[in-house]
């Protein structure tokens, strides 16, 4: 028998949940009151050790992560301005990711939900980017469509309640966000690629080039790696092109995708709202975009501030609460699930 | 004085509690589920049979390694956590020391041996001292041939203990007479963790929770590849 769960207080406004996320390469740990009151949000970006591979490397993630840990758990107890006895429930995402970097996380969280006699809550990284637009506005009516986009992964999910969700689309090869690095990688713009493409669009023309709109009017899918195919052959073909241009085409062709079909499903599901989630949402086109979607249709509309899109543990937090609410507390006997899907409700396709 | 032991370098997931009074109690495993999902209940188990609260423990003691990274983190994490969560400190012991303790009876030069995978074995020997062992040479990362020139270069008699003397017993029998230690021995085991670990809290040799490092011995592959890619190139 474990301990789990012998101390568990009502679930409530006052509940504080201190989330941990590890699963790529940010360590983060919040402290969440309520599912959406942030108490404290520290992130520790591991990217500048990452950079010179053009990628994250999954070991030298998970040794970050081991020595960042611990210092920024205690970050944020300390700047969330509670006393660590008020902690009510230990969360940690449990998938997807790097299964090294998601082990160093679950490990510590089981650990401290054991050592404080309190739940511990396994969380799924997908369904906290979810939550991360509620944290900032949780009083969204449903049905909700979310348009979740980062570096692994490209979806429209509705979302009909907490915890209820259908898949409406998804990409069929390449994440919006790998597109962007592996165009960034080949105009040799840096790591990570979408900040970079971002910042140098800026100075560009979106209409200088016109790149194809994969599977623009067909279904809900995306397609992009027909997209990053016909950057490096124009730029091949036309050697003298300024580079701000092919980046402003690039970026302006990915967004124009994703808005046009996000409309087109919340007018399927007939959404009340669309949020915007995952790293990719940090792109300035797209959260412009996004937003003039939304005034034109009358829709309500959640923009997150770049600092919840991104990987965070406060997101992890909002979305431990909602499942310790209805599932109650994860068994301390369970690890982690590197290809964690989302979990749909029955009759999604 | 109580201390937890907590011990994941290798394929065994081990947690023992004692202190003046020996091992209080011990749970080991060596084959199952994987780390991560053994280890926090085996931490209450333990607990609970030896009729002991998490917050009597005064000192929280891991195996930093060489060992597996993946399952080596688990137990570093958990460690790490409790100790920080108690406000106690820790005590970071090596697997090989953990390896060699057991046979601190012989005469022989102990050679403590992890398998590394990728045909690779972590090492270090060890001598008797009069109340335990000697490390006499580095921790090293390398090839069994490696191990048995060092061996060759001494010229002592040697017995060598763990997974990767198992492993390897053809190989290093060959090179140079050695005994092999049984499969006993194979694993570190959480009980000489908490005995080695009582030894020196009682000299106060304890570091905070966020010093405590794992011992690779190995980089990552990536920055092999990257250095030996990058190799003569001026950046
Ligand atoms: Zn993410």
């Amino acid at each position: 028998m474990s301990t789990t769960g012998k101390h568990l207080r009502p679930i409530d406004d006052s509940t504080v949940v201190l989330a941990i996320e590890t699963s790529c390469d940010e360590t983060a740990a919040s402290l969440v009151m309520g599912g959406v009151d942030v108490l404290s949000s520290v992130v520790s970006s591991q990217i500048d050790l990452h950079a010179q591979y053009g990628g994250v490397v999954p070991e030298i993630a998970g040794r970050a992560h081991l020595d960042l840990l611990n210092p920024v758990v205690a970050r944020a107890i300390v700047e969330s301005g509670v006393d660590e006895t008020r902690i009510d429930a230990v969360a940690a995402t449990h998938g997807p990711g790097l299964i090294g970097a998601l082990l160093v996380g679950v490990s510590a969280a089981k650990s401290l939900a054991l050592t404080w006699d309190v739940p511990y809550i396994g969380v799924n990284h997908l369904e906290a980017h979810l939550y991360a637009g509620l944290l900032e506005k949780p009083d969204l009516e449903m049905p909700l469509v979310v348009l979740l986009v980062s570096g692994g992964h490209t979806m429209l999910i509705e979302m009909r309640n907490h915890g209820e969700y259908r898949l409406l689309g998804r990409t069929i090869d390449d994440a919006a966000g790998e597109a962007f690095d592996k165009v960034a990688r080949f105009l040799d713009l840096g790591y990570p690629g979408g900040p970079a493409v971002d910042a140098i669009a800026r100075e560009g023309d979106p209409n200088a080039i016109d790149f194809p709109r994969a599977m623009r009017n067909e279904g809900l899918d995306f397609s992009f790696s027909g997209l990053k195919t016909s950057v490096i052959n124009f730029v091949r073909k036309n050697p003298a092109v300024r580079t701000a241009d092919v980046a402003a085409s690039f970026q302006a062709a990915v967004v124009d995708v994703l808005v046009h079909k996000t409309r087109r499903a919340a007018e399927q599901v007939g959404a009340k709202g669309v949020v915007l989630g995952g790293g990719v949402a940090a792109n300035s086109l797209l959260r412009d975009r996004f937003a003039a979607m939304c005034a034109d249709d009358g829709r309500a509309c959640l923009v997150p501030s770049r600092a919840m899109c991104t990987d965070n543990a406060a997101m992890i937090g909002a979305a431990a609460w909602y499942r310790l609410r209805s599932d109650g507390a994860t068994s301390l006997d369970t690890g982690a699930f590197p290809n964690l899907r989302l979990p749909l409700i029955e009759g999604s396709w | 004085m109580l201390i937890l032991g907590i011990e994941t370098a290798t394929e065994r997931v081990s947690v023992a509690i004692g202190g003046h009074e020996g091992v209080l109690g011990m749970f080991e495993v060596t084959r199952g589920r994987r780390h991560a999902e053994t280890l926090t209940p085996a931490i209450d188990f333990v607990c609970r049979q030896a009729d002991v609260t998490l917050d009597e423990i005064s000192v929280v003691a891991v195996d930093v390694g060489p060992g597996l990274f993946t399952g080596m983190r688990v137990g570093l994490a958990a460690g790490k956590a409790i100790a920080q969560a108690l406000r106690v400190p820790m005590i970071a012991i090596s697997s090989l020391d953990l390896l060699a303790y057991p046979l601190r009876r012989t005469d022989k030069v102990i050679a403590a041996v992890i398998d590394a995978r990728k045909g690779e074995i972590f090492h270090a020997l060890y001598r008797q001292v009069p109340g335990g062992i000697q490390r006499v040479s580095e921790p090293t990362a390398g090839r069994v041939d490696d191990l048995i020139a060092d061996l060759l270069a001494r010229s002592q008699e040697v017995v060598c203990v763990g997974d990767g003397a198992i492993r390897y017993r053809d190989e290093i029998s060959a090179g140079y007479r050695v005994e092999i230690a049984e499969q006993f021995f194979a694993y570190p085991s959480s009980a000489p963790l908490v005995q080695l670990a009582h030894a020196k809290a009682l000299r106060e040799e304890w570091v905070n929770p966020w010093e405590v490092e794992a011992l690779y011995l190995r980089k990552p592959d990536a920055e092999i590849n990257w250095s030996t890619r990058n190799d003569g190139k001026t950046s």
